[in-house]
C-alpha cells in the first residue's frame, strides 16, 4: 500500500538551510542554550530548577511558569510581526521571500493565539483563582502540572520547526485542501498539527481542572454569587474550553490522518469535503476567541472595582452576560466563512446571532463605566490598561458588527479591514487585559510592585503605537488590500498608510522593550509590598502575605459577603470588633511534587516529533512512554503529605501573621 | 489532594457510597464526568463527519455491500452484556466483596477482548475486500469513527487490568473503589457511544 507523506515525496533537509536569518538564529539558539547550561552549572542551580520548578505542583509556581512562557512567546510572535510589517512598509520590498512571509504569518498567528494568549490566561487562572476562592490549590494539582508541561512541549515543538524541518505555512487556520499532503508536502504542516494537538490536551485538562476547582473548592460561605468576577469569567472560559476544544482535536486529527495515511476527509478527491474542516475549526475557533477574552473581562472587572474603590456595578448582570456570551459564542462560527455561500437563510441566522453578542458585551462595558462613575479613581498601571481597553473594544466591537453583516462581509472578507478588526479585539481586549492582570497580581506573585514611571511610558507608547498601526489598516482594507500578501506594487495608493502602520508596529515593539526594562529595573530597585495588600484590594488574595506561603491559607477563611476582604476591612474601619481567629492551626494536607508530569510530556514530545517526520518507531516509543507514565501514576499510593502545625506556625510567624 | 482532601474515610454513614467517602474521591469522580463531556463532543464531531461523508463512496464499496448483520449484532450484544457485568462489579465493590468484584471485572475484560477481536476481524475483512480508508471519504470516516471507539475500548481493557492488579494487591479501599467506579463510568459511556454507532452507522447503513 502506498502511503503519502513527506518521507516518500520530498527530500527536505533535516535542518533548515539557505537563509542567513535562519543561520543567525541557529547561532543565537545555540549560544542561549550554552549560556543557560553554563549559568545553571556555574551557580549549581540544576537541583534547584528540578526541585522547585520542574517537579512543582504548586499552582502559584505553575502560574509563574505560564507567565514567563507567555511573555517569551509574545516576544517571538512580536518579532514575527515586526518582520512582516517591515516587509510591508514599502511597495516592492525584497526583505522577505514569499515563502518566508507565508511561514511567518502562520507562526505569528498560531503562536499569538495558542502559545501566547492561552498560557497568559492560564497564568492568570493559576495565580488568582485558588487564592480568590480561599482554596489551597486547584482540584487536581498533578494534572495541572501535566497541563503546563504539555503546553510547554507543544510550544517547543512548534518553535523547533523554525530550525528543523521548516515552519508550517498554511496560515494559522491551516485550511485544506491547501494543507493536504499533495499541495503541502514536508513536515512543516505536521509540526502545526501535532504541536496544537499536544498543547490542546493540556488546555482541555486545564478547563476541567478549574471548573471543578471553582465549583467544588470554594471556602465556606462563598456562594457562587459571592465569587469575585474573575472567577466567574474563568467558569465561562472553562465551559467554553470543555465544549469546544474537542472539535479542534477532531479537526487536527482528521487532517493528520489525511496527511499521514492518505485518507480523504478533506481532499478534493474520493468524496472528501474540505469545508468540513473549516466548520470544525471554527466551531472551536470562535469560542476560542471568547476563551481568551472572557478572562480579560474578568480582570477588568477586578481592576476597575479596586481602583475606583467601589463595588462592581451590576454584579448579577455581569454574571448573566458572561454566561450569555458563552452560549451565544457557539452559535456564530459560520461568520468566518459567509463567503462559503451557504445561502441567505444560513447566513442571516449567523449574521444575527453574531450581532447579538454585542448586547451582553455592551452590558459589560456599561457596567465598567458605571463602576467608575463617581468612584475615587486611581490611575495605577492596571487601571491605565483597563481604561485604554474601553475605546479599543468599542471600535473593535463596532467593526465586528460591520463584519457580521453578511453581504458587507463579502467586501471585507480577508481584507486588511478584518486584520485590523481582530487585532483590535485581540490586542485591545486580550493583551491589554493580560497586562492589566500581570501588573495587578505581580506583587502577589513576587512581592514587588513594578515601577510605575517606566510602566506609564510603556503604556502610552504601546497605546499610541496601537492606533497608529491598526487604524490605517481599516482604510487599507477598504482600498482593496487583502491579507496574507507579501508584496504590493507602487501606485496602488497603499504606500503611505502601510508605512504609517509599520511605524506603529515599531512603537509597540519599543513598548515591549520598555516593559522588559521595567521588569529588570524593578528587580534591581524593588519597591517591596510588605502589607500583602498594595492596591487596597477587595478580594481574598489580598488578605494573604505577598508572595503567599505555599499552602496559601493557614486557616481556610469563612466568607460572609461579596468582596470578602473589603467587607472585613470595612468592619475593622468601623471599629467593629472583628472576631479574632480562634480556630487552632491544623496540619495541612498537600500534594507531593512529582517529576512525572514533565517526563510524561517529554514522551508526548518525542511521540509527536516522531509523527512529524513519520518515524513511526519513534512515535510508538513516545506512545509507550506515555502509557508507562500513566500506569506508574495509577500504581502510586504515596501522593501527598501533611505539613505539621509547627512548620505552619513558623512560616506564619516569619510572615508576621501570628 | 489539597484543601484537606482527606484520604481518611469520613464518618462511615451508610448513605455515602465508599467511592465518594473521601473528598479526593468525590472530586475525581466529578472531574471524570466532565472529562466524559469532552469525549462526548469528540464523538459528536466524528458522528457529524460520518453523517456527512457516508454517501460519498466515490464509486467504491457501499455500506450495504460491507456491513454484516450477524457480525455487528454480535458486537453489540457482547458490549451491552459487558456493560452489565461491569455494573455488577461496581455493585459488588460497594458491598465490599473483593473477589466477586474482581470476578465480574475479569468477565468484563474478556467480553471486551472478544468485542475487539470481532471488530478487528471485521476491519481486516473489509480491507481484504478493497475497502481501505484510502478508498473513499465514506470509508475514511467509517474507520475513524468506529476505530476511535475501538481504541477507547482497548484502553479501557488495559485500564481494567491495572485496576484488577491493584484490587488484588490492596483490596477495596476508598481509592480502589473510586477507580472501579470511574472505569465503570468510562465503560458505560463507551456502551452508549456504541449504541449510537449501532444506529447511525450500521442500522442506517443496512436499512
Ligand atoms: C505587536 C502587535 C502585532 C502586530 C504588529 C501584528 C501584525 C500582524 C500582521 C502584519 C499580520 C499578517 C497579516 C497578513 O499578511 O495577512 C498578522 C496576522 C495575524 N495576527 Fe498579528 N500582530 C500583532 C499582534 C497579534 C496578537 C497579540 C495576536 C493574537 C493574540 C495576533 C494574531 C494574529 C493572527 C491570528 C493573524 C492571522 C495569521 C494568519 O493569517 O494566518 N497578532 N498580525
Ligand atoms: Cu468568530
Amino acid at each position: 500500500m502506498h502511503l503519502p507523506g513527506y518521507v516518500n515525496n520530498v527530500a527536505t533537509p533535516f535542518f533548515v538551510t539557505g537563509d542567513p536569518m535562519i543561520y543567525a538564529s541557529d547561532v543565537l539558539i545555540v549560544l542561549t542554550l550554552v549560556a543557560i547550561v553554563f549559568v545553571l552549572t556555574y551557580f549549581k542551580k540544576w537541583g534547584w530548577l528540578w526541585r522547585e520548578w520542574i517537579t512543582t505542583v504548586d499552582h502559584k509556581k505553575i502560574g509563574i511558569m505560564y507567565l514567563i512562557a507567555a511573555l517569551l512567546m509574545l516576544f517571538r510572535g512580536g518579532v514575527d510581526a515586526m518582520l512582516m510589517r517591515t516587509q510591508l512598509a514599502l511597495p516592492n520590498m525584497r526583505f522577505l521571500e514569499a515563502e518566508h512571509y507565508d511561514q511567518i504569518f502562520t507562526t505569528h498567528g498560531t503562536i499569538m493565539i495558542l502559545f501566547m494568549a492561552m498560557p497568559f490566561i492560564f497564568a492568570m487562572f493559576n495565580i488568582a483563582v485558588p487564592l480568590q476562592i480561599g482554596a489551597r490549590d486547584v482540584a487536581f494539582p498533578y494534572l495541572n502540572a501535566i497541563s503546563f508541561w504539555l503546553f510547554f512541549f507543544g510550544a517547543l515543538l512548534l518553535n523547533l520547526s523554525f530550525v528543523i524541518g521548516g515552519s508550517p505555512d498554511g496560515g494559522w487556520t491551516s485550511y485544506p485542501p491547501l494543507t493536504e499532503w499533495p499541495t503541502d508536502p514536508g513536515p512543516g504542516e505536521n509540526f502545526y498539527l501535532l504541536a496544537l494537538q499536544i498543547s490542546g490536551i493540556g488546555s482541555m485538562a486545564t478547563g476541567i481542572n478549574f471548573l471543578v476547582t471553582i465549583l467544588k473548592m470554594r471556602a465556606p460561605g462563598m456562594t457562587l454569587m459571592r465569587m469575585p468576577m474573575f472567577c466567574w469569567s474563568v467558569v465561562g472560559a472553562s465551559i467554553l474550553i470543555i465544549f469546544s476544544f474537542p472539535a479542534l482535536t477532531v479537526a487536527l486529527a482528521l487532517l493528520m490522518i489525511d496527511r499521514l495515511f492518505g485518507a480523504h476527509f478533506f481532499t478534493m478527491l474520493q468524496g472528501g469535503n474540505p469545508m468540513m474542516y473549516v466548520n470544525l475549526f471554527w466551531v472551536w475557533g470562535h469560542p476560542e476567541v471568547y476563551i481568551v477574552v472572557l478572562p480579560a473581562f474578568g480582570i477588568f472587572s477586578e481592576v476597575v472595582a479596586t481602583f475606583s474603590r467601589k463595588r462592581l456595578f451590576g454584579y448579577a448582570s455581569m454574571v448573566a452576560s458572561i454566561m450569555a456570551i458563552a452560549v451565544i459564542s457557539y452559535l456564530v462560527w459560520l461568520h468566518h466563512f459567509f463567503t462559503m455561500g451557504a445561502g441567505p437563510g444560513v447566513n442571516s441566522f449567523f449574521a444575527i446571532s453574531t450581532m447579538s453578542v454585542g448586547i451582553p458585551t455592551g452590558v459589560k462595558v456599561f457596567n465598567w463605566l458605571f463602576t467608575m462613575y463617581q468612584g475615587r479613581i486611581r490611575l495605577k498601571l492596571p487601571m491605565l490598561w483597563a481604561i485604554g481597553f474601553i475605546p479599543n473594544f468599542a471600535i473593535g466591537g463596532a467593526t465586528g458588527v460591520m463584519l457580521a453583516v453578511a453581504p458587507g462581509d463579502y467586501q471585507y472578507h480577508n481584507s486588511y479591514f478584518l486584520i485590523a478588526h481582530f487585532h483590535q479585539v485581540l490586542i485591545g481586549g486580550v493583551v491589554y487585559g493580560m497586562l492589566a492582570g500581570m501588573y495587578y497580581w505581580w506583587p502577589k506573585m513576587f512581592g514587588i510592585i513594578l515601577n510605575e514611571r517606566i510602566g506609564r511610558w510603556a503604556f502610552w507608547v504601546f497605546n499610541i503605537g496601537f492606533y497608529v498601526c491598526f487604524l490605517p489598516q481599516y482604510e487599507l482594507g477598504f482600498m482593496g488590500m487583502t491579507r496574507r500578501i507579501y508584496v504590493y506594487p507602487a501606485g496602488m495608493g497603499w504606500t503611505a498608510l502601510n508605512l504609517i502602520s509599520t511605524i506603529g508596529a515599531y512603537l509597540m515593539g519599543i513598548a515591549f522593550v520598555l516593559i522588559v526594562w521595567q521588569v529588570l529595573y524593578s528587580i534591581r530597585f524593588p519597591e517591596r509590598d510588605v502589607t500583602g495588600d498594595p492596591w487596597d484590594g477587595r478580594t481574598l488574595e489580598w488578605s494573604l502575605p505577598s508572595p503567599a506561603p505555599h499552602y496559601n491559607f493557614a486557616r481556610i477563611p469563612t466568607v460572609t459577603a461579596r468582596d470578602a476582604w473589603w467587607a472585613e476591612k470595612e468592619a475593622r474601619r468601623r471599629g467593629e470588633d472583628v472576631q479574632k481567629e480562634l480556630r487552632p492551626l491544623e496540619p495541612i494536607h498537600m500534594p507531593n511534587n512529582s517529576g512525572r508530569p514533565f517526563i510524561l510530556s517529554v514522551c508526548f514530545f518525542i511521540g509527536g516529533f516522531g509523527l512529524v517526520f513519520e518515524w513511526y518507531w519513534l512515535a510508538i516509543l513516545g506512545g509507550l512512554g506515555v502509557m508507562l507514565c500513566l500506569l506508574l501514576r495509577s500504581l502510586e499510593t504515596n501522593t501527598d503529605h501533611y505539613i505539621p502545625v509547627e512548620e505552619i506556625r513558623r512560616t506564619e510567624a516569619a510572615l508576621g501573621r501570628l | 489532594m489539597s484543601l484537606a482532601h482527606e484520604e481518611v474515610l469520613s464518618t462511615p454513614s451508610s448513605d455515602v457510597p465508599v467511592e465518594y467517602s473521601t473528598e479526593d474521591g468525590a472530586l475525581k469522580i466529578f472531574g471524570f464526568w466532565i472529562f466524559l463531556a469532552t469525549d462526548l463532543i469528540l464523538f459528536a464531531c466524528l458522528f457529524t463527519m460520518y453523517q456527512i461523508l457516508h454517501i460519498n463512496t466515490a464509486g467504491g464499496p457501499t455500506e450495504q455491500e460491507l456491513y454484516d448483520v450477524p457480525g455487528f449484532t454480535a458486537e453489540t450484544l457482547i458490549l451491552l452484556v459487558s456493560s452489565f457485568t461491569c455494573g455488577l462489579a461496581t455493585l459488588e465493590m460497594r458491598r465490599g466483596r473483593r473477589s466477586a468484584s474482581m470476578g465480574w471485572l475479569v468477565v468484563t475484560v474478556l467480553l471486551g477482548l472478544s468485542f475487539i477481536f470481532l471488530e478487528v476481524r471485521e476491519f481486516v475483512d473489509y480491507v481484504n475486500r478493497g475497502a481501505t480508508m484510502q478508498r473513499s471519504a465514506f470509508l475514511s470516516s467509517f474507520f475513524t469513527l468506529v476505530g476511535t471507539h475501538g481504541c477507547h475500548v482497548s484502553l479501557g481493557i488495559l485500564w481494567m487490568l491495572s485496576i484488577l492488579y491493584q484490587l488484588g494487591r490492596r483490596g477495596i479501599s476508598a481509592m480502589t473503589a473510586r477507580k472501579i467506579f470511574i472505569v465503570g463510568l468510562y465503560w458505560h459511556f463507551l456502551d452508549v457511544v456504541w449504541v449510537f454507532i449501532f444506529t447511525v452507522v450500521y442500522l442506517q447503513g443496512v436499512m
